[in-house]
């Protein structure tokens, strides 16, 4: 450590070179800390706060309703504290382009949820009317939605009785909020009374699409998802019951592969910078070779050269990578925000932090290591003399 | 102050070149290399820049590491950016190869998609008196009415269950899709619970093989043909519409009609006729623009994302080639300024170094182009559209490797221009003074 200004001196010998390694350098942490936020978002969901939950849907397919009588055969099953149940609507608002996320759930659905909040009097009204719709704060903001709004929503898939076309009108009453900023995401629901829906809706009643279980204990989600199926086997309506992030990772998985994308990005990405960054160090020590033989003639060990030379890579390494994974933890609540929270990555997790830190300290070595060899091995005599 | 103006001036270069380029088509870019050829060889200025290329590059064999970082470098912008262009062009050139001119499709008015709609067996009916419809050898209007469900199905050497799309059409339905062809076994035949599959299908999902027996919905049934065309209907299973409609309780709904017109002129004609029915409420395309619809949203948010990603890495390459082609300037400003003291002015050092910069450039260019080309051309993924996996191929074209080429000369133009620069500003007296 006492030598810290001789490796930052040594490392800003020639700025413009450090200047522009380091730039590159920083590009390449910022697509790192952008692709891994990404992939994280995607692969990782709600780990923690879905536990004990889990999802029943149709074995045939997600679409095919289940029967709304079917809550009450789960709910008795030995292990199940609680059912609620959702309907896709469909919902999209004044454009096709404008999609909404919107479901039709049980007077209970929001209770199964303890990670989003909605304030009690607001909860209250909610449930006495009829037409009530509650939005995410995102939403609502999204499309300028307050408290008291009447809003019609078209939906792609459900005829409304009193319209007689597919518009839907709901009262605004209430504004929920997710209690961790990093599931922003989730503020972009509206959800409203499946009784509504089921009485107006020109098609189809008395069905669910989807049951949302909470268990008792999460290490018995297991045997209670088996029990659950077990009431409808060789019914014509068989359920197919499984973790909520086993629901929400089946959907990730077959949109793209997201981990695979990101790591041949990354893969072609610090192999140039490798490349870069070793060249870089290989310049910067060849240039200074007769200072390093000064040093070694003052007394400097082999051991101590070669650590330098280490260090300067490291530094260089981790001076870039941290200003660049700093950037992404600005840029990313910027991209969140100004996307309304449809793209769903909300901070820069630590995880993220901790595999950059790791990849700035390997990359360092591995391109200081070459030079700090041959730095170490350098015979004082030639070097000096300059042959 | 006068440093700062040039800076300034270099910049606004930068930027007007830039831009300029990006609208560049590939004979302009002709047009300018037949010029530089044509001075290089014609004028005195010229033929001075083409010999001092000539001694930069003979120098390259000593920079071997620095100028490997240039070329691995723009290699890999160019191959990220060519691979992930060519995802979002392999999708959607999947979905719109399987849309026609004068096919039509009919959807419950307000629907987007397929999966949206609903047509009940009245509103079948009544579609198929409408003017403008083809009619076959027999008389009878050339119409499919057709459902789609999405149905569970596991995938191969997985654990995990996919999304296929069951469509269940009427035996009209290949006479409208002239591009698919049954490649192995026979179609289904109307009544029985059979299943012909796509080759994408065959790919993704397990057990679809001509023989097998599968269980969709709640019955089981039997895979009696593959068919293949290339397009989104790769990605399906096709069985009778009665069978799916009863499997899935769909009653005798349909969710969309596909029609042959009688002409591709004939839209406007069946279009108009539709409308003013006034039991009717449909959405009506060519099969063409509907396909075309279906992939706009996705195609978009990988050309997006594939240019942002393009871009860091871009600025990434340009600041590793600015640091190579500066270290490689100031190891020749000897020699650079011997040249200058015996004559030769400051243009043809700028164009020589600026030359050497865009070549190893181009090299990169197209050592990831061929990269991406050799190993992604073809290449099939599948992904999520609505409900249900679409397979489809990754699309090298040349146009793509057109654009990532260029990508790479705009990074080795600006790499190289600051410091060829630089090279040719530098005092003749200091440069031959530096050791």
């Amino acid at each position: 450590m006492k030598y810290f200004h001789l490796v930052w001196a040594a490392l800003f010998r020639r700025k413009s070179r450090t200047f522009l390694t380091l730039v590159s350098i920083i590009a390449a942490f910022v697509l790192f800390g952008l692709l891994d936020s990404v992939r994280v978002a995607f692969t990782a969901g709600d780990s923690v706060a879905g536990a004990g939950r889990l999802v029943v849907t149709s074995k045939m397919s997600m679409q095919q309703p289940l029967p709304e009588s079917l809550g009450a055969r789960i709910a008795a099953v030995p292990g199940v504290s609680d059912v609620a149940s959702a309907n896709w609507f469909g919902g999209v608002y004044q454009d096709p382009k404008n999609q909404v996320i919107s479901f039709a759930v049980s007077p209970n659905y929001l209770s199964l949820y303890p990670e989003l909040s909605l304030p009690a009097d607001q909860l209250a009204v909610w449930n006495k009317t009829r037409t009530g719709a509650i939005v995410g704060a995102a939403l609502a903001k999204r499309f300028g939605w307050k408290i008291g709004d009447k809003i019609p929503l078209q939906s792609t898939i459900f005829p409304s009785k009193s319209s007689g076309n597919n518009t839907w009108t709901f009262d605004i009453v209430g504004i929920f909020h997710a209690k961790d900023p990093r599931q922003a995401g989730r503020e972009q629901m509206l959800m409203f009374h499946w009784k509504y829906f089921d009485e107006n809706n020109a098609f189809g009643s008395g069905t669910v699409h989807w049951y949302v279980v909470k268990v008792a204990d999460p290490a018995r989600a297991d045997a209670v998802a088996h029990a659950i199926d077990a009431i409808s086997v060789n019914s014509d309506h068989e359920t197919k019951t499984q973790t909520e992030q086993a629901f929400q990772a089946s959907f990730i998985k077959q949109l793209v592969n997201i981990g695979f994308i990101v790591t041949a990005i990354m893969g072609a990405v610090f192999f140039t910078l490798l490349l870069l960054t070793g060249n870089t160090m290989m310049q910067a020590v060849r240039e200074r070779t007769s200072e390093l033989a000064v040093l070694k003639t003052l007394g400097f060990t082999s051991a101590s050269v070669l650590a330098m030379v280490l260090a300067e890579g490291v530094l260089m390494l981790v001076l870039g990578g941290a200003i660049g994974l700093g950037l992404v933890s600005l840029i990313v609540p910027a991209i969140a925000a100004a996307t309304g929270g449809m793209v769903p990555v909300h901070a820069m997790p630590g995880s993220t932090w901790l595999a950059g830190l790791v990849l700035m300290v390997l990359i360092g070595v591995v391109v200081g290591l070459p030079p700090a060899l041959r730095a170490m091995r350098l015979n004082i005599v030639d070097a000096l003399s300059g042959r | 102050m006068k440093k700062f103006l040039i800076n300034l001036g270099l910049l606004l270069i930068v930027l007007v070149a830039l831009a300029g380029w990006t609208k560049l088509p590939w004979i302009g870019a002709v047009v300018m290399l037949v010029l530089l050829a044509l001075w290089m060889a014609l004028t005195r200025t010229g033929r001075q820049a083409g010999s001092v290329t000539a001694v930069g590059l003979g120098t390259l064999r000593q920079r071997l590491g620095s100028s490997s970082v240039i070329v691995v470098g723009i290699a890999g912008v160019v191959g990220v950016l060519v691979a992930l262009l060519a995802m979002g062009q392999g999708f959607q050139a999947t979905l719109q190869s399987g849309g026609r001119d004068d096919t039509a499709i009919v959807l419950r008015g307000g629907s987007v998609s397929e999966a949206q709609s609903v047509l009940t067996r009245d509103d079948v009916l009544a579609i198929g008196q409408a003017p403008g419809i083809a009619r076959n050898a027999a008389g009878k209007p050339m119409l499919s009415a057709e459902l789609v469900v999405a149905a569970s199905v596991r995938k191969r050497n997985s654990d995990d269950d996919g999304n296929a799309q069951l469509r269940g059409v009427d035996d009209t339905a290949w006479a409208l899709r002239p591009g698919l062809k049954i490649v192995q076994g026979r179609s289904f035949k109307p009544g029985l619970r059979e299943l012909v599959v796509g080759q994408g299908a065959q790919r993704e999902f397990a057990n679809l093989d001509v023989g097998d027996s599968v269980k969709l919905g709640t019955q089981s049934w039997k895979v009696v043909g593959v068919f293949a065309g290339g397009g989104p209907y790769d990605s399906e299973l096709w069985a009778d519409r009665r069978e799916v409609a009863s499997a899935f309780r769909r009653g005798d709904s349909a969710e969309s009609v596909l029609v042959r017109l009688a002409s591709a002129s004939a839209l406007a004609q069946f279009k108009a006729a539709l409308a003013t029915d006034p039991k009717l409420k449909v959405e009506v395309d060519t099969t063409k623009a509907y396909f075309a619809k279906q992939s706009e949203g996705l195609a978009k948010v990988i050309r997006v994302v594939g240019l942002t990603v393009g871009v860091i890495m871009a600025i990434g390459a340009l600041f590793g080639a600015l640091n190579c082609m500066f270290a490689a300037v100031a190891a020749r400003a000897r020699e650079i300024a011997t040249l200058r003291a015996i004559g030769f002015r400051g243009g043809p050092v700028v164009v020589s170094v600026m030359l050497e910069t865009m070549l190893l450039a181009l090299l990169g260019g197209l050592l990831g182009a061929l990269l991406v080309w050799l190993v992604f051309d073809g290449y099939t993924a599948s992904t999520l559209s609505g409900l249900t996996d679409v397979v489809f191929r990754f699309k090298v074209d040349p146009a793509l490797i057109w654009t990532g080429l260029k990508w790479a000369l705009a990074i080795g133009f600006v790499g190289g221009l600051f410091p060829a620069v630089r090279a040719a500003r530098l005092p003749v007296t200091t440069a031959l003074r530096e050791l």
